[in-house]
């Protein structure tokens, strides 16, 4: 039989290697050579504190008195950690961004760096979190208390005090060692983490080990465990089923609001990737964790006497059948949970306590603007830490003295789940919701806090304790609706259900009602749009828009906070950034926001920022700033959907002007081959006319011969003039200067004359004209319309290379405009051509069938176009067709010869 | 007027992607990075409803017993989801730009 004596110092030697480790842990980061501290694998286990004592010896008991109903408080997180991506990651980010140390600094960081936040958050949690630290300090002396039981001694009232106050004493010196070693920027704590990590192992393998043996060693494996189970007492319990969903909500929501939780969590987060690890580690960690605890209550209660506490048959049971080893791992398995965590309860407590209540207090003692330069601002915060470790683990110490340690654990933690997870309406509604406010998280948590006082947390301590048994029953003053376990008159539910339900109904609906009908200050908007967008990349506005600082000044102050080497480290990469070769930056807006997160990182979100105030006695962010760093990004948007646009357009001009160049080329070529036939066109009757003078000159010649030459020079005369008018015509046409005749007369009439104009040769071209309406009437220059439809009818008699060419003529209306269509049967004109043979000069194929200038379909574009109409080529199946858009008819009739400039 | 032949040469190139304009559609390796965070949001969802169904069981009233059935069912579920989530966990790049999506990134 092992003595007392041999397991205190068992316990000790734990003790001893728990501090080897963090001090180990400690120098090699210090060294720089912890990469093995930033394991996933750490973080993971290190989320472990989750299992407290409670979990240890409680679990065991909960099974034994509410069957499976235990698992709820693992399923929960179990949930939150599986679904890391919707809440976890957010949290984590936002507090690598924000330097977050401590869940009261997120919210009153996310609410405008709000002091009455940070003071409101953490007075709850302290309340909170007391009763779960006596509940560790109960749990680890009643496990003392076994063993001396064991052991022979007898332990009352005035040991288990006594051990309590040890163990109190041992876990405070052991926090303010590893837990206020250094203030830095992060507030990580290598040493700490290393160690309830290898407490997380241990306490795992505990109770695994007495799983192992309870199972495969007092019943006959896996299978008849199982019937076992079935047989027990324990399968006659039936689960409510509100209570089943109500408490897995309550462990997840207590999971991400406790604060110790949120310490491991997001504030000691190495790197974002660790929560992918731990996404489904942690998760198997619980499991394997709950694994054995029912078949450990069943054979619990099958083998130990009747009336002994299920809430130690984890350590009594391997006693009981004379396992003095396994029962030694047991108990320092439950004494390492309880350790674990009340220290980094402890520390994110204390974190919280200098940060929000001691470090505001100090200002405004120092309320003298030279009370940030002049105090050790550094000396203050490690004292305060120190001081508030050991405050809250006298204040738990008194809770276990004052509630006698006799209420079942899981009662109480139950409790203390209820009290924390008030916050998490705030915080969810902060993370998610750009319109919570500052006003609507105070009424929220406030009103949230005293619904569970007066519901939860009063009647805890037993009746007649705090609560006489006359205000439980009727209510306080007689108001029955006021009844603790029967708000406004709801009774007959579980008291657990009644007081969360209803502190996190008020506490939601008043935070949405004052977040609704409240309006933000600046700090406050800037704020939320920094957590609710963590992950967008746009550039977040600086909370300071001047600052009467020097950088001397800011140095100075961040010294006393960060230390020296440090705040030195910190001013100079800010120098090197800003591109100078001084070691100290010049005090920008950007600067100042930044090293106000430093300082956050140490002091808290909303003491750095009232430090960072009375030094620069700088404007804070407006309203406008805030709308200005809103127009830019705006601008930006603007600016590049301005570019995109630009761009097309761009594109739209290069590629008009590349058919404008290939046209050029195209007419180019053409214009040359025009100049050799115009040069042709003139010599040959030039050549004609010389020679023929130069004949008559000579006389001698038969007066027949005279008037045959004359009349061949008059010819020939006559076609370079009618050549010239043609260029003059359409330089007239071209330049406007054109005088309209504008007369009234039949299209069948203009298409008579027309075809009798055109000079064509018999059988030439047929013409069918059935298609055209002859009554039409049209009013405008008829004269210069006919000179269109000549030209048009002559170049079908031309071009056409049908063997018997015809050509109808077709009057309709085409998009509510009178068209005439000249259609011939011919081959139609060729798609590049088609692009060119309205310019001036441009004749298709063999110029030598034309004869013409080339300047006919060119005179015709310009006439239509002055007249109001068009002419254009429309391509069809087959045969060229022209369309001459007529010009609109006007309403009142204008007199004949009527002249109308047209310029 | 008349159609005029395009040459291809002159075809519009494809505009460049803006900063803050995501791209509609993604390569096959992003999409999928997509549709796994699709799965990973879900996992809580499914663990829920792994862990009320038993509560959904019908038993007699004054019934008791199923025990054990129930704590078999609970932890084969919990198996299930911690498998579920290392996998998907492995897959999973936080990091990748490309695949944030519009809709539902923060």
């Amino acid at each position: 039989m092992m003595s007392f004596n041999q397991l205190i110092a068992i316990a000790l030697g734990y003790v001893a290697f728990l501090f080897f480790v963090a001090f180990a842990a400690e120098r090699r980061a210090a060294r720089g050579q912890g990469g093995w501290l930033r394991l996933p694998i750490v973080y993971t286990l290190s989320l472990s504190i989750y299992c407290t004592a409670w979990t240890f010896y409680g679990a065991v008991g909960y099974a034994a008195r509410s069957g499976l109903e235990f698992v709820t408080i693992y399923l929960g997180p179990t949930l939150v950690v599986v679904g890391w991506w919707w809440i976890l990651r957010r949290l984590v980010r936002i507090g690598r961004m924000q330097r977050i140390t401590s869940i009261a600094d997120l919210i009153s960081s996310r609410f405008g760096k709000s002091t009455t936040l940070g003071v409101i958050v953490t007075i709850m949690a302290i309340i909170a979190a007391t009763p779960y630290i006596a509940l560790q300090l109960q749990s680890v002396t009643q496990s003392f208390q076994v063993f001396a039981r064991a052991g022979g001694q007898d332990w009352g009232d005035v040991e288990l005090n006594r051990a309590a106050i040890w163990i109190a004493i041992g876990l405070c010196f052991f926090t303010v060692l590893f837990g206020t070693r250094n203030l830095d920027a992060n507030e990580r704590h290598h040493g700490v983490v290393i160690a309830i990590a290898v407490e997380a192992v241990v306490k795992l393998v505990a109770l695994l080990a007495v799983g192992i043996f309870v199972v495969w060693g007092l019943s006959d494996g896996a299978v008849a465990m199982l019937a076992e189970i079935e047989a027990s007492p324990i399968s006659d319990w039936t689960q409510s089923g509100s209570r089943w969903a109500a408490l897995i909500f309550l462990s997840a929501a207590a999971f991400l609001c406790l604060p110790r939780m949120f310490q491991v969590l997001v504030v000691e987060n190495a790197d974002e990737r660790h929560l992918q690890t731990a996404s489904w580690a942690f998760p198997l960690y619980l499991m394997l964790m709950s694994l054995f605890v029912i078949p450990i209550a069943v054979v619990g209660l099958r083998v130990m006497p009747v009336g002994a506490n299920p809430d130690l048959f984890v350590l009594t049971l391997p006693l009981s059948q004379g396992q003095q080893g396994l029962a030694t791992l047991s108990f320092l398995g439950g004494f390492s949970s309880a350790t674990s965590m009340v220290i980094v309860a402890t520390i994110a407590l204390s974190t919280m306590v200098s940060n929000h209540i001691v470090l505001p207090l100090w200002m405004r003692a120092g309320a003298a603007p030279g009370a940030v330069m002049s105090g050790d601002v550094r000396q203050v915060v490690v004292l305060a830490r120190r001081l508030s470790i050991g405050g809250v683990l006298a204040l738990g110490y008194l809770y276990f003295r004052l509630s006698g340690g006799g209420a079942a654990l899981a009662a109480i933690g139950l409790v203390s789940f209820s009290g924390v997870v008030q916050v998490l309406p705030a915080m969810l509604g902060g993370i998610f919701w750009r319109g919570a406010t500052r006003t609507g998280a105070i009424l929220g948590l406030t009103s949230g806090f005293a619904v569970w006082i007066w519901c939860l947390f009063l009647p805890s301590f037993g009746t007649d304790a705090v609560l006489s048994a006359s205000v439980s029953a009727n209510g306080p003053f007689g108001l029955g609706w006021l009844r603790p376990e029967a708000l406004f008159g709801i009774a007959g539910v579980d008291p657990v259900l009644h007081g969360l339900l209803w502190s996190l109904l008020v506490n939601t609906g008043l935070f949405f009602a004052g977040s609704v009908l409240s309006f933000p200050k600046p700090i406050e908007r800037l704020q939320g749009a920094q957590f609710v967008n963590v992950f967008d990349h746009s550039a977040s506005g600086p909370a300071w828009t001047r600052s009467a600082a020097t950088a001397e000044d800011l140095l100075i102050m961040s010294q006393r906070i960060l230390g020296a080497s440090q705040a030195q480290a910190i001013f100079a990469r800010a120098a090197v950034r800003q591109g100078k070769s001084d070691t100290l930056p010049d005090v920008t807006p950007a600067f100042v926001a930044a090293l106000e997160r430093e300082l956050a990182g140490s002091v808290g979100a909303a003491t750095a920022h009232a430090m960072i105030a009375q030094l620069t006695q700088g404007a804070s962010v407006t309203v406008d700033d805030l709308i200005a760093l809103a127009d830019e990004t705006a601008q930006i948007l603007e600016y590049s959907n301005q570019l995109q646009t630009k761009s097309a357009e761009q594109e739209r001009t290069a590629r008009a002007l590349r058919e404008a160049n290939a046209k050029l080329m195209q007419l180019s070529v053409q214009k040359d081959a025009f100049l050799s036939q115009i040069s042709h066109e003139l010599r040959t009757p030039m050549t004609s006319i010389r020679s023929f003078s130069d004949i008559l000159r000579m006389g001698d010649i038969s007066p027949q011969d005279t008037a045959r030459m004359a009349g061949i020079i008059n010819a020939e005369a006559l076609r370079l003039t009618r050549l010239l008018d043609d260029l003059l015509d359409l330089s007239v046409l071209e330049n406007g200067q054109v005088t309209l005749h504008v007369q009234r007369g039949t299209l069948a009439d203009l298409l008579d004359r027309a075809i009798g104009a055109a000079g064509l040769a018999p059988r030439a071209l047929r013409i069918d004209r059935s298609g055209a309406a002859q009554k039409l009437w049209l009013e405008t220059d008829l004269d210069r319309l006919s000179q269109v439809f000549i030209n048009l009818i002559a170049n079908a008699a031309k071009y056409c290379s049908a063997p018997v060419p015809e050509l109808r003529v077709i009057s309709h209306v085409v998009d509510g405009r009178q068209v005439v269509d000249f259609v011939d049967n011919g081959r139609g004109i060729a798609g590049p051509d088609r692009v060119v043979i309205f310019e001036k000069f441009s004749r298709l194929g063999d110029s030598s069938r034309a004869g013409g200038a080339g300047l006919g379909l060119a005179i015709s574009k310009e006439i239509m176009i002055r007249l109001g109409g068009d002419v254009a080529y429309v391509p069809q199946a087959a045969g060229t067709c022209f369309r001459v858009t007529l010009p609109e008819i006007a309403p009142a009739p204008v007199k004949e010869g009527t002249a109308v400039v047209a310029s | 007027m008349w159609p005029v032949t395009q040459p291809p040469d002159l075809l519009p190139p494809v505009p460049p992607r803006l900063p803050g304009k995501p791209s509609l559609f993604l390569a096959r390796d992003s999409y999928r990075q997509r549709r796994l965070r699709d799965a990973a949001r879900m996992l809580p969802v499914l663990g829920t409803v792994i862990w009320l169904l038993p509560l959904m069981w019908q038993r007699a009233p004054e019934e008791t017993g199923g025990m054990a059935a129930a704590v078999v069912f609970v932890f084969a579920g919990w198996t299930l989801l911690i498998v579920l989530t290392a996998l998907i966990a492995r897959k999973l790049r936080p990091d990748d730009e490309a695949a944030i999506d519009p809709d539902t990134a923060p």
